[in-house]
């Protein structure tokens, strides 16, 4: 634990970040989960409102810069301060790019309402858990200034992308079954796809917060198990 | 003297050397008291050549002591004792048959209050150079004069008026005239104590664009209260706390990421 400042506003400003940081966090992950609780359930009046929440998340990002703007103008931040003001400004913009994502799957329920593809969005509740519990585990390291906590996040992801493959093959070959289903299908992708970079963003965020509670670079070759980008039809075919 | 090199400061001391390039000046398990004040505590330093190296700590920390020990500045002080080693390009400065004016115009000092002698503005550039015989004649005197207020910076500013008082001046035309007035007898170190302290933001900023210039031709190191003005001139900084040094390195680093934590409660103004 960092001893006090001794300009007591000073604190007052990075506690007031780290709670803006929280919240916005917070709230991105309500949105995942009930966008796709929307979903699973083809509730189009909840998607609908959920939108609307967005625009809170941005409010909050636009407050973030403009406290850590403000901060580093007055305050002249050095070392852990000043890595935990960028950490700040940088998650706050990756939160506020989840809470689109997490928008964009809210939009697609009215899209899915007359499917029926249950069997293969099953799945998604689960993905969105895992997502969702990576943004908690990130935060609470920002808060805490726990490195190890924030490298941890990172091998969480793969999990998400090892769900994502497997429905990706189960929604091509769906399609090319039922050529009737690409509409839908193809909704369900994205949505999975969106759920997916959530996690990404989510390890991205844990990679500065690394950064921020040590000052070190978290090395870069971390395992990753998204392959869809080289997955070709025969692949699928054969299976 | 011997200086065991498994001593943690003493890595810290070498850690920020350049690589292969031997320092400028080296101070060695450097202790100094005053009476029985304990200024300086076994304080071991690289400084290296053609970089601007600031030295930051609370008031009272020692920094000005460290500065004088390159060139011998304590001794003005009396009951001043010191003891270790310090080289300039590997000559023991403390050694008996060093002398020292001749030292203190290697290693010239700027002071924290602007101290024109009460001379014309030509006469305070020339004296030095007048008392170290480097002029043989007056056009030679003259052009050591123009060339030094040029490297300050100041000579467009006073080149029809120097027959008038230095004293005259304002407060940051007086620093950069002992600037000038440093460089004319051609020092390769420069030291100077908080050398913006009783300036404006305005003459601080000539300064220190003046200083990131000199560095090209010269070796400085400044004591600054200011961890901003350290920040920005410096390329290396070291922290003095309680006498001792504290942390050396880079300032990019020690700015970004010190690795001790007084050095960090200190640069981030947080109670240690």
């Amino acid at each position: 634990m960092l001893p006090k400042h001794n300009l007591k506003a000073y604190d007052a400003e990075l506690t007031e970040l780290r709670a803006l940081i929280s919240q916005m966090g917070g709230m991105a992950q309500s949105l995942l989960e009930d966008a796709v609780a929307a979903l699973l359930s083809r509730d189009s009046a909840r998607a609908q409102s959920l939108i609307s929440d967005d625009e809170a998340i941005d409010a909050l990002e636009i407050e973030v810069e403009r406290l850590a703007v403000q901060t580093i103008a007055l305050r002249a931040p050095m070392a852990d301060d000043l890595r935990e003001i960028i950490c700040a400004l940088k998650i706050s913009s990756i939160l506020e790019r989840i809470g689109d994502y997490a928008k964009n799957i809210a939009k697609r329920t009215t899209a899915l309402s007359d499917d029926d593809i249950s069997d293969h969005i099953s799945i998604l509740p689960e993905m969105a858990r895992l997502a969702s519990g990576m943004i908690q585990a990130t935060l609470d390291a920002f808060v805490e200034r726990d490195a190890e906590k924030a490298a941890d996040v990172r091998d969480r992801d793969i999990r998400i992308d090892t769900i994502y493959n497997t429905l990706f093959r189960d929604m091509l070959s769906h399609m090319t079954e039922n050529p009737d289903a690409i509409t839908p299908s193809t909704h369900v992708l994205f949505i999975a796809k969106n759920i997916e970079r959530i996690g990404d963003h989510a390890t991205n965020a844990a990679e500065m917060v690394y950064y921020s509670a040590t000052g070190n670079i978290l090395e870069t070759d971390r395992r990753k198990n998204d392959s869809t980008s080289y997955t070709t039809r025969d692949e699928i075919d054969q299976n | 003297m011997n200086v065991d090199p498994s001593n943690a400061l003493m890595r810290d001391a070498e850690a920020a050397s350049a690589e292969g390039i031997p320092p400028k000046m080296v101070a060695r398990s450097v202790n100094v008291h005053y009476g029985a004040t304990h200024a300086l505590k076994d304080v071991s330093l690289d400084i290296q050549g053609y970089e601007v190296t600031a030295l930051i700590g609370p008031s009272g920390c020692g920094k000005s002591t460290v500065l004088r020990c390159f060139n011998r500045m304590n001794e003005m002080f009396e009951n001043t004792q010191t003891s270790g080693q310090v080289t300039i390009d590997g000559m023991d400065i403390y050694a008996r048959d060093i002398d020292v004016v001749a030292l203190r115009a290697r290693v010239g000092m700027v002071f924290q209050r602007p101290n024109p002698f009460p001379k014309s503005i030509f006469d305070n550039i020339a004296y030095g150079p007048r008392i170290h015989g480097l002029a043989e004649t007056k056009e030679d005197l003259e052009q050591i004069v123009e060339a030094s207020l040029q490297r300050a910076g100041l000579w467009d500013e006073v080149k029809d008026r120097l027959k008038q008082s230095g004293t005259a001046l304002s407060d940051g035309q007086q620093q950069r005239l002992c600037i000038a007035r440093a460089i004319a007898v051609q020092p390769e170190v420069i030291l100077m104590d908080e050398p913006c302290s009783a300036l404006d933001p305005i003459a601080t900023g000539k300064i220190e664009e003046l200083i990131e210039e000199l560095r090209t031709g010269f070796t400085i190191v400044i004591v600054t209260h200011s961890m901003q003005q350290a920040a920005r001139v410096s390329q290396r900084t070291a922290f003095i706390s309680r006498g001792e040094l504290g942390e050396y390195g880079p300032t990019v680093e020690m700015f970004t990421k010190p690795r001790h934590e007084r050095t960090k409660d200190y640069i981030m103004g947080r109670y240690g």
